[in-house]
């Protein structure tokens, strides 16, 4: 199947659902990964391969195909519960994350994973790749799309702001950059660690057109995946609210979930609260 | 002796390379006018991307081109695009092996008079330690064009180092090239003098003074540094049994490292690294400063007196 599956809203609700189940057993059986930077990004990588993206998990690698890098890589395990959900490899695999012949390693690998198109894992990266394959896209006359996503903290890194002169300076209308804005990094609080002060202003004044949602709104979410498709000879970024660990309370806007395994305890308590 | 500067070769190959293939796409990190990519650009604008003053950007734009089945060659300074754009490299080309052609331009001594900010004596060492790099220096102009050909075709990430100023011709346009593939230049029983790049033409007047003192050297010009041929050098150095690199580029972890490497693992013989001895450059014109650092063939020729008063000790 190529063309999102234009899931209803409560069956895009479903899937989240299975989705974060998938990534607390991932890590719960890897003994790590990040839960708490997956849980933020759950639902709009949901909307995005459900109903989105124009790929063929049958053909990675159609020539068509639109583009997703996911910059903040070590939000491996919700990417992989996406891919899963949208039929690239059984759920079974999922249940190999981060061992060492698995085709899911810690971060993401496109020499390893069916439908992941780039490594990532070192951040800054993924915004600079958006661009050039959107740039390849347009060079070929083709509508194919490049989604990016980057977490806030990520948002630190100098590229990201030397990429994003590059979109808007191309024109890109094709890129669509998410950032999941969960206010928490790895070592504190963003606006504790290093503030991003008004951070739509400023992706404003790189000449971004800039929807802000609510990341866990899935309504929401799929009106600004139509809006940014709409505008023209502009770049779109969707700035999104989201909480660090949605959807476990324990885990909830803790920076101690950023990096750490549930244990069987906290895995059933979870798994509970998404039953 | 004619002399011609490699990045001329490297501009016009681009341009006849961009026609006869469409997929080649070329970026530049506003140095195209030294880079000469300016040539395609002219020919070429929809194809030309001038991502401007933004190494990291660069690596991960032409990385990304390559996802969708492009053809990049990205274009800086070697030490600018290295050394900004080396976590680039190594995630996002290197280990996603991605199929792009990184270019370092003004390489070694290219602009001595802008001293060391601006000299790029380290960028083969940053490419070595990465899996899966080709790594590729020309002789000269006409083995430029080969290269970026060569490049061209080869499906996977490569390094290119071009330098900026004329050099001597020491190839011609009947000698085969392959990627990969070392060349004798000339025979010889008592030595082996490796080269590469710029540093071909010193080995070969180096040789041939030598040949006046009695020593007849074999010189082998190694425009691949990685991979290494290691059946052609070994079977050299076996027939020789002594060995003098020369690089335009530190002795640290460069070609000469490379070769040393080989040698003490599966045929220790003496040998010595001629290249840029463990220090900043100065401000000074190219000749002069290849002087200064000992980037000469007199350096090369000392050196194989050396290893060869070393075999007979
Ligand atoms: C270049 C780089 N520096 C440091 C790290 C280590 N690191 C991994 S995740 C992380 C925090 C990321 O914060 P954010 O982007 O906000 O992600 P999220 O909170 O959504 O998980 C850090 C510092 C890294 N992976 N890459």
């Amino acid at each position: 199947m190529i063309q999102g599956k234009s899931l209803s809203h409560s069956e895009l609700s479903e899937v989240a659902r299975r989705m974060r189940r998938h990534i607390l057993k991932m890590t719960h059986k890897a003994k790590g990964g990040h839960p708490g930077g997956c849980l933020s990004a759950t639902d709009l990588l949901d909307v995005l391969y459900m109903n989105v993206l124009r790929v063929d998990p049958q053909n990675p690698h159609w020539d068509k195909r639109d583009f997703f890098f996911l910059s903040k890589g070590h939000a491996a395990p919700a990417l992989y519960a996406a891919l899963c959900e949208r039929g690239f490899f059984p759920e079974e695999e999922l249940f190999t994350f981060r061992e060492a012949e698995s085709r899911l390693p810690a971060y993401p690998s496109c020499e390893s994973t069916p439908g992941v198109d780039m490594a990532s894992g070192s951040l800054g990266q993924g915004l600079s790749i958006a661009n050039g394959a959107a740039l390849a896209a347009k060079l070929k006359g083709s509508d194919q799309r490049a989604y990016v996503m980057l977490g806030d903290g990520e948002l630190h890194e100098g590229q990201v702001w030397e990429a994003m002169l590059t979109t808007a300076h191309y024109h890109l209308d094709n890129v669509c950059a998410i950032v999941d804005y969960n206010k928490l990094q790895l070592d504190g609080r963003l606006d504790e660690v290093k503030s991003l002060g008004d951070l739509p202003g400023k992706w404003r004044a790189f000449d971004w057109n800039v929807l802000e949602i609510d990341g866990h709104d899935l309504p929401q979410i799929e009106k600004a995946f139509a809006q940014a498709q709409a505008v023209k000879l502009q770049p779109s970024v969707i700035i999104a609210h989201t909480i660090k660990g949605k959807g476990v309370s324990f885990m909830e806007d803790q920076v101690d979930w950023h990096a750490a395994a549930p244990s069987d305890a906290e895995l059933k308590i979870a798994l509970e609260e998404l039953k | 002796m004619t002399k011609i500067a490699p990045r001329q070769a490297y501009g016009e190959e681009l341009v006849r390379l961009g026609q006869e293939n469409p997929d080649i796409v070329v970026l530049d990190a506003d140095v195209a006018k030294a880079s000469m990519t300016y040539l395609f650009k002219e020919k070429f604008p929809e194809r030309f991307f001038d991502l401007g003053i933004s190494e990291s950007d660069i690596v991960g734009t032409g990385a990304g081109f390559a996802v969708a089945g492009k053809i990049p060659f990205i274009n800086a300074y070697a030490n600018f695009l290295l050394g900004n754009g080396w976590e680039q490299i190594h995630i996002s080309v290197a280990y996603a092996n991605q199929n792009v052609k990184i270019v370092g331009h003004n390489i070694g001594a290219s602009s001595g008079k802008d001293g060391p900010t601006h000299l790029p004596f380290e960028d083969i060492a940053l490419m070595r330690v990465l899996p899966g790099i080709m790594i590729v220096e020309p002789a000269d102009a006409i083995e430029m064009r080969k290269a970026v050909r060569a490049a061209a075709q080869h499906q996977g990430p490569i390094y290119l180092r071009v330098g900026r100023l004329p050099v001597p011709l020491v190839t011609c346009e009947e000698d085969p090239f392959e990627l990969g593939k070392a060349r004798i230049l000339r025979e010889g029983q008592d030595v082996t003098i490796i080269a590469t790049g710029a540093m071909v033409a010193k080995g070969l007047e180096a040789a041939e003074e030598l040949a006046s003192l009695g020593i007849s050297a074999e010189v082998i010009n190694l425009h691949t540094i990685k991979p290494l041929d290691e059946e052609t050098l070994l079977r050299s150095v076996q027939k020789t049994g002594a060995v003098v690199t020369a690089e335009e580029h530190t002795i640290l972890g460069g070609m000469g490292s490379a070769v040393a490497e080989l040698l003490v693992e599966e045929f220790p013989v003496p040998l010595q690294r001629v290249g840029v001895k463990d220090r900043f450059a100065v401000c000074a014109p190219y000749d002069e400063l290849h002087n200064i650092l000992g980037l000469t063939a007199k350096a090369i020729t000392q050196s194989v007196q050396r290893v060869i008063r070393k075999n007979r000790q």
